[in-house]
């Protein structure tokens, strides 16, 4: 069957009404984290893994989709009304967005980053739904030394590539990949790291780690953070909706930051901040007025919008057809596959066709759930942001250690001490998190390592055993040479780079404000 | 409002960083100590062993590189830290980890929401304490009752729900 006959057929399911419900809980839930600060898509899958465990499969994912596409748009909200991101790749947005809305503009600014967000949303998932099959024939060939080589470019590129040093990048990569080892080895049932704790047969729980990250390091940083908490919220002020100067000078910034964002979000690139940062640049360079540029230029809200929520469906791309996490959220959403015995890939192309179209299509519906929930409702969600810092972190642990104690509520006995032993984990790996933010290591890494680690042992192992020991194997083929001399590009070009004092461009951009 | 990264290095070496290094060689001498110390598996072309043993190279190597740095001030500046909000927090879930099973969800978990609260300001533990105990049980309710998550009861759960 043909891509718009599967893609019709997937309307099907996403038209059910318990689906619909599904995905309307998923973009209001993600529409509100992605507003407030501190809380992304992210760790809000991750709180709702455990919660979903007894729910409908195609439902659950159709939701944690919803919550990513939802996270991207209210993003955009806490960047331009308060200038602090509400998720770092609402980075750029915060650059012209704030500005706009402090000129009194505010209101065009979210429409334009709302209708933006809607248009690249729509031609990305078209995107993915063209795309997707013919990867999928492609990748049906991969043996599992493709599947190593391209593991291993997905490690560098999300450690290595990107963010301000390469040597942190790695370092917490390596840590993740320390903790993937944990637990019981999968191909020959060895214990491995576990000292004895039966607990830890099991290997760290993905949602333990990622709530104790991104959760609970995030507010210990907030809390610890002297620097004073004077963010302005600035009023949307006069009208809504754009006037016609903005929608003619807003159209080819969408579509432009679309095709930026779409291809970096589908390579194993990892983030969609790269593709934000370089769709300003772009607008910057084309830009009929680049006088504005700094000063509330309406381009530069479009174009970047446009390219974030591109790049997210991009990052499905790789998900859905090689099972190749390339951010911290597509890494918890694999592992929501994996909760319900699901393996993305190729194949579950071929024996879940109803699940995989009906999630492409509930994404389609989704995108347009978003629009209406935030251009008329933007009142409603600006309130958010003024909900008090005590009551808002507060109430985030409630959800973080109640998901955490859903997963698993074992009851460790140390002695006379009775106490929960994903509890005892969440605290440790929270202040791990906690450490990791004030010494500038990224967290995603951590989390990809420990979800991608033992599946790019697998792969290794696999791949020897059948070449029966000839190590030659992992370059045997163009595809995994040219997988594998990417990943070293993907390491050293940045390296020289920052030798070179290049390194700075990114953070320049985001750095020089006020 | 950002504070610009300053030029001047004054802490040379960064202890801090030297910190890290050694917590990283600590990590990998455990992993490699671990794996050499465990027998079994299968004897396979590649075994179990292999991939510790890689990843406890390359974090020894990530220590090393981690001791230049740190000598050469390249760890960017770090915003003074306030401890007590953070002692409120990390206090308040070891207090729920340990109270859970004893005095239940709703009042554990209270606990910690109104220790997190007063870590971000709220001093007012007499209104924190019952409001984050009242938030609490409405979760337990939802999630325990709702969506059959099992999450441990105590004295109020079973007040309103019986045993």
């Amino acid at each position: 069957m043909d891509t718009f006959g599967l893609l019709f057929q997937g309307f099907a399911v996403a038209m059910d009404p318990m689906n619909l419900l599904y995905a309307l809980i998923g973009v209001t839930l993600g529409t509100a984290v992605g507003v407030l600060p501190g809380i992304g898509p992210a760790l809000t899958v991750a709180l709702l893994l455990p919660v979903t465990y007894k729910l409908d499969p195609a439902g659950s994912l159709i939701m944690f989709a919803g919550i990513y596409y939802g996270g991207m748009y209210g993003g955009s909200t806490t960047s331009i009304l308060l200038n602090t991101p509400g998720e770092s790749s609402s980075i750029v947005t915060a650059l012209e967005g704030n500005k706009m809305a402090r000129a009194g503009r505010g209101g065009p600014a979210l429409a334009t980053a709302a209708i933006g967000s809607f248009v690249a949303g729509l031609i990305a998932t078209i995107g993915l739904a063209l795309v997707a099959p013919w990867i999928v024939k492609f990748a049906l060939s991969f043996g599992p030394a493709e599947y190593f080589a391209l593991m291993v470019l997905a490690f560098m590129t999300v450690s290595a590539a990107f963010g301000d040093s390469t040597l942190r990048g790695l370092t917490a990569l390596f840590i993740g990949l320390a903790l993937g080892l944990v637990g019981q080895d999968q191909l020959t049932g060895q214990a491995r790291l576990a000292f004895g704790i039966p607990d830890l047969l099991d290997g760290i729980e993905v949602t333990t780690l990622a709530v104790a990250l991104f959760a609970i390091g995030e507010t210990l940083a907030v809390a610890a953070s002297r620097s004073s908490m004077d963010e302005k919220i600035e009023a949307v002020k006069g009208s809504i909706w754009m006037t016609k100067e903005d929608w003619s000078r807003s159209w080819k910034p969408w579509l432009r930051g679309t095709f930026i964002g779409f291809p970096i979000g589908a390579m194993p690139a990892g983030g969609a901040e790269i593709g934000t940062f370089l769709s300003y640049s772009v607008e910057k360079q084309l830009a009929k007025k680049p006088e504005e540029f700094g000063h509330g230029a309406i381009e530069g809200v479009a174009g970047p919008e446009a390219a974030n929520n591109a790049s997210a469906a991009g990052t499905l791309v790789p998900l859905l057809t090689l099972g190749l996490p390339t951010t911290a959220t597509a890494a918890i959403m694999l592992a929501g596959f994996q909760q319900f015995g699901l393996q993305p890939g190729p194949l579950l192309f071929v024996t879940s066709p109803q699940l995989v179209w009906g999630l492409i299509a509930s994404l389609l519906v989704a995108n347009l759930m978003l629009l209406v929930l935030n251009l008329p409702l933007i009142g409603l969600w600006v309130r958010l942001l003024s909900i008090p810092k005590p009551w808002l972190y507060a109430g985030i642990l409630v959800f973080a250690t109640l998901g955490t104690i859903g997963a698993n509520s074992a009851v460790f006995q140390l002695g006379w001490l009775a106490f929960s032993f994903e509890l005892a984990m969440l605290i440790l790996f929270g202040l791990f998190g906690y450490f990791m933010r004030q010494f500038g290591y990224p967290i995603a890494p951590v989390v990809v390592g420990l979800i991608l680690g033992p599946m790019a042992e697998t792969q290794l192992r696999r791949a020897i055993q059948i070449s029966q020991g000839d190590f030659s194997v992992l370059v045997g083929s163009p595809i995994a040479v040219t997988l594998l001399v990417l990943a070293v590009c993907a390491v050293v070009i940045p390296l020289i780079m920052r030798a070179r004092g290049q390194g700075k461009v990114l953070a320049s951009l985001a750095a020089n404000e006020d | 409002m950002t504070q610009q990264s300053s030029t001047s290095k004054t802490r040379r070496p960064d202890r801090a960083a030297l910190g890290i290094a050694a917590f990283l060689a600590v990590l990998a001498i455990i992993i490699g100590y671990s794996t050499a110390t465990t027998h079994g598996g299968s004897v396979t072309r590649i075994g179990p062993a292999v991939f510790p043993y890689a990843i406890s190279i390359v974090l020894f190597i990530l220590a090393i590189w981690t001791v230049f740095e740190a000598f050469r001030g390249e760890f960017p500046e770090r915003e003074a830290q306030a401890p007590g909000p953070v002692l409120w927090i990390v206090g308040g879930l070891a207090a729920q980890m340990l109270l859970l099973n004893v005095v239940g969800f709703s009042i554990a978990t209270g606990l910690l929401f109104a220790a997190t609260a007063r870590g971000f300001g709220k001093t007012k533990l007499w209104v924190t304490i019952p409001a984050g105990i009242v938030l609490s049980f409405v979760v337990w309710v939802l999630f325990a009752k709702g969506l059959q998550l099992s999450l441990p009861a105590g004295p109020p759960e079973h007040f309103f729900f019986g045993s």
